[in-house]
Formats: C-alpha cells, structure tokens, sequence
C-alpha cells in the first residue's frame, strides 16, 4: 500500500527532500515508513502526525495515510 | 472564531478593531484581550538577527489551532477568538501572532487567550529559520511560560 511521507524545517533538510510516496505491507506502522526513508535512527525529539494528527512511530497505517516528520515547534 | 495563517504583513490592532466590529456583539463583551507577538532582533544567544522564514504544515496548522480555539471557547466562559499568524519571510519588529479573546469579564479572557498562545508555541506545526550574519539557522525551541513552569 501507498503512504505519502512529509518533512518539514530541520528534517527536510537533513533529509534532501520534502516528500517521499513509499510502498509497504499492510500492517505496517509509522516506524516501518522511517525505516523505509532512512538508514538512520530517527532523532529522538522528532515529532510524527499522521493525516495531521499528533501520533508516535506505533501507530499503524492504512493504505492512502500520509506520514509526516517534524522538529520542535518554533511558532509564535 | 477566526483563524488565519498568512504570509501577508498584518497590522494586529486593525484585525482586532475589525473583527470586533463585523462579528462580536455590541454590549456582550466587558474584556478584551490581544496577546501580540513580534519578532525579535535577538535569541538564542545572538543579538542581531535580521530576518526570520516561518515555515509550517500547511492543513495541519490551521487544523491545530481551530481545535484550540474551540478548546478555549469550551474551557472558559468567552464570546469569541480570533487567531492570526504569519508564515514565510519576516522582518524584525513584525507581528509574528496575534490572539484575540472577547468575554464577559476579563479574568476568563486572560487565561483563555494564555491558554492559546502557549499550545500554538508548544505543539502548533510552525518552525522558525533565522537569517543572523553568521548564515541561516533553525530555531531550537520556544521558551517557557514562567506561569506554566510554576503549575507543573
């Protein structure tokens, strides 16, 4: 199944890019996807939505969810 | 309740009188208060940064900060909210935010418009980028609410 995968501020810059579209398993949860997009572990203070919701690496994923990784917030 | 997020400059106080104007009702509202933010020529260290690009999770953003607004407006006895909050490229001085809070009386303005501010610098989907003469460098975090320190 078909994930879409965001970066945003400091990890997309580490990452080289802003978006990825993955193919994985179903079953698979947002650790899965991280494995997919990087060989390294993902930094400890990353924060994880899917479809825009607040969420960590066990949440598992259904075909057509998008994936995003983020930084600390820095608004206001 | 209003939330907006822009890259167009604002003036606060000409969106608090207009919003006032066009949606609060007339003689329902005793307290008004408008938390400002703008940006600063000095953090983390440095004292003289010249520019800032706000970036954010466009869909989520907006997302994020009605659900607070409706929050407050669930938590409090208040009328009305209305948020602002600029992205992309900003000079020193500009507001950055603004949080807007109509009610009855002050006391619940207050701590529904601190109640706002401090989730959207903890948890709403924006990260700040500072051009400063050394080159670009991402914002590490927000600083703390002293209040909300002390409750913890």
């Amino acid at each position: 199944m078909k994930i879409k995968v965001k970066y945003f501020a400091s990890m997309r810059d580490s990452m080289g890019r802003a978006t990825d579209t993955v193919d994985l398993q179903e079953g698979c949860t947002v650790a899965d996807v991280w494995r997919k997009v990087s060989a390294n572990t993902l930094p400890d203070n990353t924060l994880v939505a899917v479809n825009m919701e607040y969420t960590n690496t066990a949440q598992g994923l259904r075909e057509g969810d998008e994936v995003a990784f983020f930084p600390p917030v820095t608004g206001g | 309740m209003r939330v907006v997020v822009q890259e167009k400059p604002f003036n606060p106080y000409q969106e608090m009188a207009a919003y006032e104007e066009s949606v609060i009702p007339r003689g329902k509202f005793g307290g008004v208060v408008a938390f400002v933010g703008t940006m600063r020529d000095f953090n983390e260290g440095l004292s003289d940064i010249s520019t800032m690009y706000l970036d954010h999770y466009p869909g989520m953003t907006e997302k994020h900060l009605e659900r607070v607004c409706q929050e407050a407006m669930r938590q409090w006895d208040i009328i009305d909210t209305l948020v602002i909050h600029r992205v992309g490229k900003l000079v020193v001085s500009e507001p950055i935010v603004l949080v807007g809070v109509w009610s009855a009386h002050r006391s619940q303005a207050f701590d529904a418009s601190r109640f706002i501010i401090n989730d959207l610098k903890h948890r709403a989907p924006f990260w700040k980028r500072e051009t400063t003469p050394q080159g670009e460098r991402w914002v590490q975090g927000n600083t703390q609410d002293v209040s909300t320190l002390k409750s913890a």
